[in-house]
C-alpha cells in the first residue's frame, strides 16, 4: 500500500493533483493520516472517492450553482411556510396536527437553507432572502393563500412538488460528487413532506381532495393530478411511462399506465423550476 | 507478493503506460481518471493486493459493485424484496385496513413490482437471480406488525437509494434511480404517518439538518438480510 507514492507519480504528469484532491494543500495531511487509520480494505474506496472528487464531472463551479439554486428554493419554502405559522391569523391552529406538521417542515426548510448557506460559504451564497422578497398570491393567481387553508395546502402541494423535482433534476451535475448524497438525503424529505401534504389535502378538513399521496395520473389521464390547473407547469411531463428506454405500463400484471406514472418520479430543469418559482419571486 | 506485483504489472501494463509516460498531455490523464478505471487499477498497483476470482456460492448471488450494474442489481435485490413483501401484504390484508388504505396498498404493491421488473429489464443478462424470501419475522395478520415491517422497508429503501446515488456514474440510471427513490419516500411518509399522524419525516430519519438517512450497501443488506434467505456476496465494495 503506497498512496503517496502514487499520488507523487500522478505529480509528475499533473502538477496541480493536491490542489485537485482539495483547495487547501494542507489538507492532503488528512489524507495521509486517514490511511494510518482505515482499514487496509477500506482504502481502496476512500481512494476511489478521492479521484472521483477530484476528476469527477462536476467542477466546483457547477456544484456552486446547483446549491445556489437550491438555496432559492429552499428559502421559498421556509418562508411560506413560516409566514403561515407567524403572521396568517385562522389558518392554522396551534396545538393541531396541521399546525404541528407544516412546523416540522418549516423547521426542516430552515436547517435546509442553514445547510446550503455553509456548503456555499456566506460569501457565495449572498444576501438572505426575506418574506418580503416574495408573493405567496404569485401576483393575484392565489390571493386567499394565507386565509382559506385549501388554497394554502393546495400551494404547499405545488411546492413540495416541485422541489422534488428540482432536486432530482440537478442530480447529473452533481454525479460522483459527495454533494450529490446530500443533494438526494434533502430531496427524499421533500418527497415526505410532499406526501403529507397530499394525505392533509385529502383529509376532511383539506378538502377531501382525491389526491393520492405520490404523483398520479390527472383527471383525464393528464400529467398535473392536484385538481388545480394554474399549477400544470408544476406537473408537465410526469405523466411519463418510459424509463431509461424501458416502458412500464404493462411490464407486469397490474402494471397500468397509472401505476407506470405513479412508480417514477420526474426530473424538472432547473429553467422551468426558475419560471414556476419566478411567479413568486418578486 | 514478488509474484504476485510481477502478474499485476504485466495485467497493468497499458494502464500504466498510459498515465506515467512521457509525453502525457494532462488532458489525457484527466479523462482518463475521469473514467474512473484508472483510479481502480491505481489502488490495484498501489495496493498490491490479491485478486483472486470471487468464490462462487451456490445458489447465492453476487453484488459486485465494481460498475454501475452492481449498483443496479442491489437496487433490484431491493425491489425484489419490497415486492414480495407487498404482495404477500395484498393478498391478505390484515383486518383495520379502511377501503382507500387497501387501495394504497395495493398501489404500493405494483409500484414495488414496476420498479423490480424495471431492473430486471434494465440490467438484461447482468441481472442477478431471484431471491429467496424469508419474512418469518412479520405476522401478515397483525396490522401493526404490518405497518411496521413496511416502514422498515420504505425507510431502509431511501436510505440505501441515498446512499448508492454517488457510486452512479450512468446519468440515466442515476435519474431512474432517483426517481425511484422520491417514490419511496412518498411510500415512507404515508406508511409513518398512518403508524403515528406527523410521523412522516421524524427524527431520527431525519435528523435535525433536515437530512434523510443515506446508507451504505453493507449497512443496508445487513439490515435486509434477516428477510433474505438467498446468499448474497458482495464484493469491490
Amino acid at each position: 500500500m503506497n498512496i503517496v507514492n502514487i499520488l507523487e507519480e500522478i505529480e509528475k504528469v499533473d502538477g496541480e493533483i493536491y490542489e485537485r484532491l482539495n483547495p487547501r494543500r494542507s489538507a492532503m495531511k488528512d489524507f495521509y493520516n486517514m490511511g494510518k487509520k482505515v482499514a487496509l480494505a477500506a482504502m481502496p474506496l476512500a481512494l476511489g472517492s478521492m479521484f472521483t472528487k477530484a476528476y469527477g464531472q462536476s467542477t466546483p463551479t457547477a456544484v456552486a450553482n446547483v446549491l445556489k439554486f437550491a438555496l432559492t428554493l429552499e428559502y421559498l419554502e421556509y418562508h411560506f411556510y413560516n409566514h403561515s405559522l407567524l403572521a396568517a391569523p385562522g389558518l392554522l391552529t396551534a396545538g393541531t396536527p396541521a399546525h404541528g406538521a407544516i412546523t416540522t417542515i418549516r423547521d426542516h426548510e430552515l436547517a435546509h437553507v442553514n445547510l446550503l448557506r455553509g456548503a456555499l460559504g456566506e460569501a457565495a451564497a449572498g444576501p438572505a432572502l426575506a418574506y418580503t422578497d416574495f408573493d405567496f398570491t404569485a401576483k393575484g393567481t392565489f390571493p386567499t393563500v394565507y386565509s382559506d387553508y385549501k388554497t394554502f395546502l393546495a400551494v404547499a402541494q405545488a411546492f413540495e412538488d416541485t422541489g422534488v423535482r428540482a432536486y432530482k433534476g440537478q442530480a447529473t451535475e452533481l454525479k460522483g460528487n459527495p454533494v450529490l448524497t446530500i443533494a438526494l438525503q434533502i430531496h427524499s424529505v421533500e418527497a415526505r413532506h410532499a406526501s403529507h401534504i397530499r394525505q392533509m389535502r385529502a383529509a376532511p378538513a383539506g378538502g377531501g381532495v382525491s389526491i393520492k399521496p405520490w404523483i398520479s395520473l390527472g383527471a383525464g389521464g393528464g400529467a398535473n393530478d392536484s385538481g388545480v390547473p394554474q399549477v400544470d407547469p408544476v406537473y408537465k411531463g410526469e405523466d411519463l411511462d418510459v424509463q431509461a428506454g424501458v416502458t412500464i405500463t404493462g411490464i407486469a400484471t397490474g402494471v397500468n399506465k397509472a401505476v407506470a406514472v405513479e412508480s417514477f418520479d420526474e426530473p424538472l430543469s432547473k429553467e422551468d423550476v426558475l419560471a414556476i418559482a419566478g411567479l413568486f419571486i418578486k | 507478493m514478488k509474484n504476485l506485483q510481477e502478474q499485476e504489472k504485466q495485467e497493468l501494463l497499458p494502464v500504466e503506460r498510459s498515465i506515467f509516460t512521457a509525453p502525457l498531455q494532462r488532458r489525457s490523464f484527466l479523462q482518463y481518471a475521469g473514467a474512473g478505471a484508472a483510479a481502480v487499477a491505481l489502488v490495484a498497483a498501489g495496493c498490491k493486493k490479491d485478486r483472486g476470482n470471487e468464490p462462487m456460492v451456490p445458489g447465492g448471488v453476487t453484488l459486485n459493485f465494481k460498475d454501475d450494474f452492481g449498483v443496479l442489481n442491489y437496487a433490484y435485490a431491493l425491489e425484489q424484496l419490497e415486492a414480495a413483501f407487498y404482495i404477500q401484504v395484498a393478498s391478505n390484508l390484515p383486518s383495520g385496513f379502511s377501503p382507500v388504505e387497501k387501495q394504497y396498498f395495493q398501489d404500493i404493491q405494483y409500484h414495488e413490482i414496476a420498479h423490480r421488473e424495471f431492473f430486471k429489464k434494465a440490467l438484461g443478462s447482468a441481472a442477478i437471480g431471484s431471491l429467496e424470501v424469508d419474512f418469518s419475522s412479520i405476522n401478515f395478520t397483525d396490522r401493526t406488525s404490518v405497518l411496521g415491517a413496511a416502514m422498515a422497508f420504505e425507510d431502509l429503501g431511501v436510505g440505501a437509494y441515498n446512499g448508492a446515488g454517488v457510486r452512479l456514474t450512468t446519468d440515466a440510471y442515476l435519474v431512474a434511480a432517483g426517481k425511484i427513490v422520491s417514490v419511496e419516500a412518498r411510500h415512507a411518509a404515508y406508511v409513518r404517518d398512518l403508524i403515528s399522524n406527523g410521523s412522516f419525516a421524524s427524527s431520527p430519519q431525519v435528523n435535525d439538518k433536515g437530512l434523510d438517512m443515506a446508507l451504505t450497501p453493507d449497512v443496508v443488506l445487513a439490515a435486509a438480510g434477516k428477510y433474505i434467505k438467498t446468499k448474497i456476496t458482495v464484493t469491490n465494495l
